[in-house]
C-alpha cells in the first residue's frame, strides 16, 4: 500500500493518515502518553480541517498498520464490502459526517452501509462531530441480536447483571444475582468475572447460573469472562456454555498480548454455535473492549487511542456477537483523565460500534484515582440511554467488589429506563412481569413476598 | 467486612438484607422510587471520598520514619521523576524513573546488598503510612541475621517500576517494595508487596511476585510479613522471582530457613 501526499491546513502539516487521524482526535490524557496528541488547540482544530477533505476511499490505500504485518488490517481491508461502500464512496471525511447526519441516513441506509465501512472511516468522522452529533447519529443505527432474548431493538435497554465476587463464593453470587434480578437486570447477560481463570472455576460458576436459570425459566444467558481458550476448554467437557467472552483490541500485537489468535476467536463461535443453546438466535460472542488497552500492551503501533479502539470493533464484528462492551473508564486516569474524558469515550466508542453494525454496550465506570465521581457516571449513562445503546452494566450499588471499580449499579439502571421510557429486552420484560417484578406500568416494583420472588429467595439460600 | 454490612436497613425497605451476611457486595440496598435510600447514598459518597483522600493524600515520609525509630539501618528519601500528584496519576512512566537528586543520593549508598526495602506512596500515601512500617518490622523480625540489607528508602509519588531503579543503585539483589495499592471503594488502606529479584530496568510484572490486601481488614500485616519472608527466602535460594516462585507458604513446615 503507497502513502499519499501529506496533509495541510494553514501553516499546519501532517505527514501521514496515522498523524492527521491523531491530532485531529479530542484531548486525552493516552494520546498525550503516547506522545501523538496535537501540541495545541489550534493544530487540533487545524488537523480536523485537514481531515475533513480526505476522501473516504484514501483509506482503503493506506493503511495504519502495514497490511503484511498485522492480521486486523488484513481483516479490515479484506472483508471490505465494495458494494455496500457505494453509497458513499466518492464523499470526503467531512462530507460524510453531513450526509450522516442528514435524512437520507435512515436506519435501513446505515444497516446496509455497516459492512462497506472501515473502522478508520468511522473514527476519522467521529472526530469532526460534537457529543450531539454522536448520540443523534448512532441513534438511528439499530444493531440488533439474539440468543435466549432480543437485544437492541429502539425503544430497550437491556443490563448485564456483573455479580462478581473476591473469592467466586458461590452463595455470595448468587446473592448477587438474586438482588439483581429482582431489580429487573440481567437481560444482556448474568456474566461473572472469574477470581481465578481455570476450567473448574468456570464450570462450577456456569452450573450456578445455569441452575437458576432452568429453575426459574428466564429467558437470559450466561457467561463466565475467563480466557476462550479456557472456554473452549470447558465446551469440550459439555460444560453448559452460553457465551463465550474474550477481551480483544485493534492490533495484532495487542491482541497476541492478550493471548488471542483470529483462529482461536472462530474455533469458539464454531464450538458454542455447535451447542445450539440459544432459542430465539445463535449469537454466542461477547467482547470486551476499552481505550487505551493497545497502549497499555505497547502495541498500538503508534495510532490514536481511539482509532485503534474502533479497529477492535471490526475485530468483534467478524464473529457475530451478541454484545461488545466498551469498558470506558476502567482502565485508569493516565489514558481517560476525567469525566470530561470519559464521556467522549463512551459516546464515541458506541458511535463507531453501531455505525459498523456492532451490539455496543458500554461499562460506564470510573477509578477512585481518575477524576470522575457517581455524576459523572449519570451524565454518560444518561446520553448513552438517549443514544439507544444495546445495554449497559448493573453491579450491586455500582460497587464492583472483585475488580475495585465503580460501574453503575441496578438502580442504575431502572432511573434510566424509568426517564426514558425503555424496557428490557421483550422475552425478558415478560418474565418480568409474570415473576411480579414489573408491574402494569412497565416500572421495577418487584413484589417481594410474592410466590415468584420467594421461589427465587429459596435458590439463592441453597446455593 | 466494611461497616456498610452490619448496618441495619433503616426502615425494613428490603426485607432480604439478611442475604447480605453473603457478601461485601451492596446488595439488599432498598429503593425509593427507582433510586437509592439516602442514607445508602450517603454511605457509597463516603467510601468514594474516603478511597479518593487516599489517592490525593501527600506522602510524608517523615511519618514513616517516625515509626521506623530504632531501626538498625539507614533511611533514605527518593522522589521518583514526576514533579507532583497530577503529573504522577498522567505519566505512569515518570512514576518509573528517579530524580536526579535521588540518582545522587542513592549512588552514595551503591553496595552489594541481599535486599533492599522500599516504602512507596503509590495510589494510596494512607496505607503506607498506616501499614508500612509496621510490615516492615514484622518481616525483619522473620529474617534472621543472615541478609545483608540496603538503606531502606522511602519513595514518593512512586510506581512499582521506581523499585527496580532503586535496588540497581544500591546494588541489591532483591527488592521488596511496600507500596499503597489503588484505593477500591471499601479498603482506601490497602498496602501491595513486590519482590523483585535482580532489580533492573525494563523488568515486567511477570518477573515479580506480588502479595496484595495487606490491611488489618484484610490480608493483616502478620501473617502477611510471614509470606513476604518466606518468598525473600525461596527467591534468594532460587536466585529468582516471578511465575517460577510459587507462594507455598501456607505450608509451616517450609517457613523456617
Amino acid at each position: 500500500m503507497q502513502t499519499g501526499a501529506p496533509f495541510s491546513f494553514e501553516r499546519f502539516t501532517f505527514p501521514d493518515l496515522k498523524t492527521l487521524l491523531a491530532k485531529a482526535s479530542p484531548l486525552r490524557s493516552g494520546d498525550l502518553l503516547a506522545g501523538l496528541a496535537a501540541s495545541s488547540d489550534e493544530e487540533r482544530v487545524a488537523a480536523r480541517f485537514a481531515l475533513a477533505d480526505v476522501p473516504l476511499k484514501r483509506f482503503l490505500s493506506e493503511a495504519l498498520v502495514p497490511y503484511e504485518d498485522d492480521d486486523v488490517t488484513r481483516m479490515i481491508i479484506d472483508d471490505h464490502d465494495a458494494d455496500a461502500f457505494a453509497p458513499v464512496s466518492s464523499m470526503t471525511v467531512g462530507d460524510f459526517r453531513n450526509w450522516l447526519l442528514g435524512d437520507d441516513a435512515t436506519p435501513e441506509a446505515l444497516k446496509h452501509l455497516a459492512p462497506g465501512l472501515t473502522p478508520e472511516m468511522v473514527a476519522a468522522v467521529s472526530k469532526l462531530m460534537r457529543n450531539q452529533d454522536l448520540i443523534a447519529v448512532a441513534k438511528k443505527c439499530h444493531v440488533v441480536t439474539a440468543f435466549r432474548n432480543t437485544i437492541g431493538l429502539p425503544g430497550h435497554l437491556s443490563v448485564r447483571l456483573q455479580p462478581n465476587h473476591p473469592t467466586d463464593d458461590p452463595a455470595g453470587v448468587a446473592a448477587s444475582i438474586l438482588d439483581g434480578l429482582m431489580h429487573g437486570s440481567g437481560d444482556a447477560v448474568i456474566g461473572i468475572n472469574p477470581a481465578t481463570d481455570s476450567p473448574e472455576a468456570m464450570i462450577e460458576l456456569l452450573k450456578l447460573i445455569d441452575e437458576v436459570r432452568e429453575r426459574i425459566d428466564i429467558p437470559t444467558q450466561s457467561c463466565v469472562l475467563a480466557h476462550v481458550t479456557t472456554a473452549i476448554d470447558v465446551m469440550a467437557r459439555n460444560a453448559p456454555v452460553d457465551l463465550v467472552f474474550q477481551s480483544i483490541a485493534g492490533t495484532q500485537k495487542a491482541n497476541e498480548s492478550f493471548g488471542i489468535t483470529q483462529a482461536m476467536l472462530a474455533e469458539a463461535e464454531d464450538a458454542a454455535k455447535g451447542l445450539k443453546r440459544g432459542t430465539v438466535g445463535n449469537n454466542v460472542m461477547y467482547f470486551e473492549t476499552g481505550q487505551g488497552a493497545a497502549l497499555s500492551a505497547d502495541a498500538h503501533e503508534g495510532i490514536d487511542q481511539q482509532t485503534v479502539e474502533a479497529r477492535a470493533y471490526a475485530v468483534a464484528r467478524k464473529y457475530s456477537p451478541l454484545l461488545v462492551n466498551t469498558v470506558v473508564g476502567f482502565i485508569g486516569p493516565e489514558y481517560l483523565f476525567d469525566g470530561k474524558q470519559i464521556t467522549r469515550a463512551g459516546l464515541e466508542d458506541h458511535f463507531c460500534g453501531k455505525l459498523l453494525g456492532v451490539p455496543m454496550g458500554c461499562d460506564v465506570c470510573y477509578t477512585n484515582h481518575a477524576e470522575a465521581d457517581q455524576d459523572d457516571m449519570d451524565n454518560l449513562l444518561t446520553l448513552l440511554g438517549v443514544a439507544g445503546c444495546n445495554f449497559v452494566i448493573g453491579v450491586p450499588g455500582a460497587d464492583d467488589i472483585m475488580l475495585n471499580y465503580q460501574s453503575t449499579s441496578f438502580h442504575d439502571a431502572m432511573y434510566l429506563r424509568s426517564v426514558l421510557g425503555l424496557q428490557p429486552a421483550p422475552e425478558f420484560a415478560a418474565w418480568l412481569r409474570k415473576m411480579e417484578i414489573l408491574d402494569q406500568h412497565g416500572r421495577t416494583r418487584p413484589q417481594l413476598d410474592g410466590q415468584a420472588a420467594q421461589n427465587l429467595l429459596a435458590w439463592s439460600g441453597a446455593a | 467486612m466494611s461497616n456498610l454490612t452490619n448496618k441495619k436497613i433503616p426502615s425494613g425497605l428490603d426485607p432480604w438484607n439478611t442475604l447480605r451476611a453473603h457478601t461485601d457486595a451492596r446488595i439488599g440496598l432498598g429503593r425509593v422510587g427507582d433510586g437509592l435510600p439516602t442514607e445508602r447514598l450517603l454511605e457509597f459518597q463516603m467510601a468514594h471520598a474516603r478511597a479518593r483522600d487516599s489517592v490525593h493524600m501527600a506522602f510524608e515520609p517523615n511519618s514513616v520514619r517516625n515509626q521506623l525509630d530504632g531501626l538498625d539501618h539507614a533511611i533514605l528519601d527518593v522522589h521518583s521523576a514526576a514533579p507532583d500528584r497530577p503529573t504522577y496519576l498522567q505519566r505512569p512512566d515518570l512514576g518509573r524513573l528517579l530524580d536526579e537528586d535521588s540518582v545522587a543520593a542513592l549512588g552514595k549508598h551503591a553496595g552489594d546488598y541481599d535486599v533492599a526495602f522500599i516504602l512507596a506512596d503509590g495510589l494510596s500515601a494512607r496505607a503506607t503510612h498506616d501499614h508500612a512500617a509496621n510490615t516492615l518490622k514484622l518481616i525483619l523480625d522473620h529474617l534472621g541475621e543472615s541478609w545483608s540489607v540496603a538503606p531502606v528508602t522511602l519513595a514518593t509519588q512512586s510506581r512499582v517500576g521506581l523499585g527496580d531503579e532503586i535496588g540497581a543503585a544500591l546494588g541489591a539483589k532483591l527488592t521488596v517494595m511496600l507500596i499503597g495499592e489503588r484505593p477500591g471503594l471499601s479498603s482506601a488502606d490497602s498496602l501491595g508487596c513486590y519482590l523483585t529479584w535482580g532489580p533492573r530496568r525494563g523488568r515486567s510484572n511477570a518477573d515479580r511476585n506480588c502479595v496484595s490486601n495487606i490491611r488489618p481488614a484484610g490480608l493483616n500485616p502478620e501473617k502477611a510479613a510471614k509470606k513476604i519472608a518466606y518468598l525473600m527466602v525461596e527467591s534468594r535460594k532460587m536466585g529468582l522471582s516471578g511465575v517460577a516462585l510459587k507462594d507455598n507458604s501456607s505450608n509451616p513446615e517450609l517457613i523456617e530457613g
